[in-house]
């Protein structure tokens, strides 16, 4: 599986990493080679198969619904790179 | 006693607990020899002294109050992707290279709550991403045992640290081999417990189907103390699970009469070093001697194909875990534009790493609409196929036992820009993680000087038999007495 230029910058746009040209180029031989060996899973039949999301026998864990005590806002946004009064600050997401 | 940081978990419970010694001294030894050798190695990107001797302070304090357990006052190192509160927590990326938790991860909280003595964190690859530690955001961790090669990774930092006695022991975590590795390359012993054994809240996530946190520590005998004290069922982590916790010392016998042990012949691969074979080979003879029963010819035929499905649900997962980073709660956030999205993709361009960006895009393209079936649903899949395969040899065999790695530890430089080369040097330990099961690395050897590993599979949740196996062989040789010449 070759990957095209404009495959990586599709797949760079809809991860929203901003990649570089240099970035662009790299990525393009690297994903290249390592689909490539991805392609070794086509030899196998899986189609009497179900997938597994995760391996332990779990389902649906439920709680009761009780409010408990939550962080203090102050140390929440402790790590916010903006905020004001006891919100996060975004940039406006529509013009 | 000037060599308090050699001690073992036991060693130093019983002095403590005989007031040998006090928590405060095993601190001050500790990190005066981490001092010594942090230079050489670069183990660790935070060192917490301050707290650390309060924390031993408080640990004196409990102990002349009579309440002492095994990890009470004891020094350790947590690998920097679990959360400590109020000390920064960065997994090695500069996206969060500031990032001061709130709250402490479940395993942290159950140390602290022990009485342990947190003396700082361990240097990883970035966002646990590698095998080498040198997708370290900050700096590569070096290999004591040859300073010019890698530690392996991403637990890279912690296993140094046990196996230059930085500390008496440390956490890691597993997602593909990122204990197990790094323990076989340094020469200490490495457990990845079964999926949900161990709270993964507060574990900053990689790839939560996979993940898991375990002990790195010196012996069997402490993999077995940590153990006691960090499985258990979270209400936090709706993953873990509610099976009572054994006293994981119980299972520590020195011989393994009735015990069948599978040899799975597709883990001896093709690029295989002989010097390894050679190690493995006479591991396996010396289990023989201790009256286990082996099969030479098991088979998990489908072991061919698991790096493949690996690689497709990892960084799919990955993908949808680091879409949080997007410069608005915590972290790195580029600020210089008004613009949403141009402040989103450079937040992310400068924040993460190589290896970080690849995985992120492997896991994009793997989930896109057109790609999704014949990736990642095909790996799903195929995931069945591998956990059954371990489901029927388990039936059959109490243990399975392969190589840690199919390499000795290679040089710094050698595979980091080559991604498909450092991917295969996880090629014996990732099947463990998609099947789910626990498994443990213990040193079985060295070759020019630098370690090998032998890895010890078991049956969900039985970690019991895994560490019986690993003791009896250590026991039965002298490879984790031999310190590195750092």
């Amino acid at each position: 599986m070759k990957l095209s230029r404009e495959e990586v910058q599709h797949i760079g746009l809809l991860a929203r990493l901003g990649l570089s040209d240099a970035e662009t180029e790299r990525f393009k031989v690297q994903l290249s080679d390592i689909l490539e060996n991805f392609e070794i899973l086509k030899e196998v039949d899986t189609s009497n198969l179900s997938p597994t999301a995760q391996s332990i026998a779990l389902q649906n864990v439920l709680r009761p619904d009780e409010a408990q005590a939550s962080y203090p806002a102050r140390d929440v946004l402790a790590n916010a790179p903006q905020q004001d009064d006891n919100y996060f600050k975004i940039r406006a997401v529509l013009e | 006693m000037d060599d308090l940081h050699q001690l073992t978990i036991g060693q130093a419970h019983q002095l403590l607990k005989e007031r040998e010694v006090s928590s405060v001294e095993l601190a001050k030894a500790s990190l005066s020899h981490l001092a010594k050798v942090e230079d050489k190695v670069r183990a660790c990107v935070t060192i917490s002294e301050d707290t650390a001797l309060e924390q031993a302070e408080e640990a004196d304090r409990a102990i002349s109050g009579g309440k002492i357990n095994p990890l009470t006052g004891i020094p350790a190192l947590i690998k920097d992707n679990m959360c400590t509160e109020g000390i920064k927590t960065t997994c090695s990326s500069r996206i969060l290279e500031t990032f001061v938790p709130p709250y402490d991860a479940t395993v942290v909280g159950k140390l602290k709550a022990h009485k342990a003595v947190i003396l700082g964190k361990t240097n990883m690859d970035e966002f646990a991403m590698g095998s080498s530690t040198e997708h370290s955001a900050f700096f590569p961790t070096r290999n004591p045992w040859g300073l010019d090669c890698v530690p392996g990774g991403s637990s890279g930092g912690s296993a140094v640290a046990v196996a230059t006695d930085e500390a008496i022991y440390a956490l890691g975590s597993d997602t593909g081999g990122s204990i197990r590795q790094p323990a076989g390359f340094c020469s200490v012993v490495g457990l990845k417990p079964t999926y949900g054994r161990v709270s993964r809240f507060g574990l900053v996530a990689f790839a939560s189907s996979l993940d898991q946190i375990g002990p790195i520590t010196e012996t069997v005998v402490d993999s077995a103390l940590v153990m006691n004290v960090i499985a258990g069922h979270d209400p936090r982590d709706s993953t873990s699970v509610p099976h009572p916790v054994p006293d994981y010392t119980k299972a520590l016998i020195p011989d393994l009469k009735n015990m069948r042990i599978g040899i799975p012949q597709e883990y001896f691969v093709e690029g295989m070093q002989g010097e390894v074979r050679i190690s493995v080979q006479a591991a396996i003879k010396k289990l023989e001697e201790l009256g286990a029963d082996i099969d030479w010819e098991a088979s998990l035929p489908h072991t061919k194909y698991a790096l493949a499905a690996y690689y497709i649900v990892a960084p799919s997962e990955a993908s949808a875990n680091l879409a949080r980073y997007d410069g608005v709660k915590y972290g790195f956030s580029y600020q210089d534009t008004s613009n949403m999205w141009e402040a989103m993709e450079k937040t992310k361009q400068y924040g993460f790493g190589d290896e970080v960006k690849r995985r992120i895009m492997l896991g994009t393209y793997a989930l896109s609409a057109g790609y999704y079936d014949a990736y990642y649903l095909k790996a799903q899949k195929v995931r069945t196929l591998i956990k059954w395969e371990f489901d029927q040899a388990f039936e059959k065999y109490d243990a399975l036992v392969t190589p840690t790695s199919p390499t000795l530890p290679f040089k710094i430089g050698e595979k980091v820009d080559d991604p498909m080369q450092m991917y295969l040097s996880d090629v014996c330990t990732l099947p463990i993680n998609i099947a789910g099961v626990p498994a443990i690395s213990v040193p079985a050897g060295f070759a020019d000087g630098l370690p090998i590993g032998l890895q010890i599979i078991g049956k969900p949740f039985d970690e019991e038999t895994v560490l019986h196996v690993a003791f009896a062989y250590e026991q039965a040789t002298d490879w984790h007495n031999r310190k590195p010449p750092v």
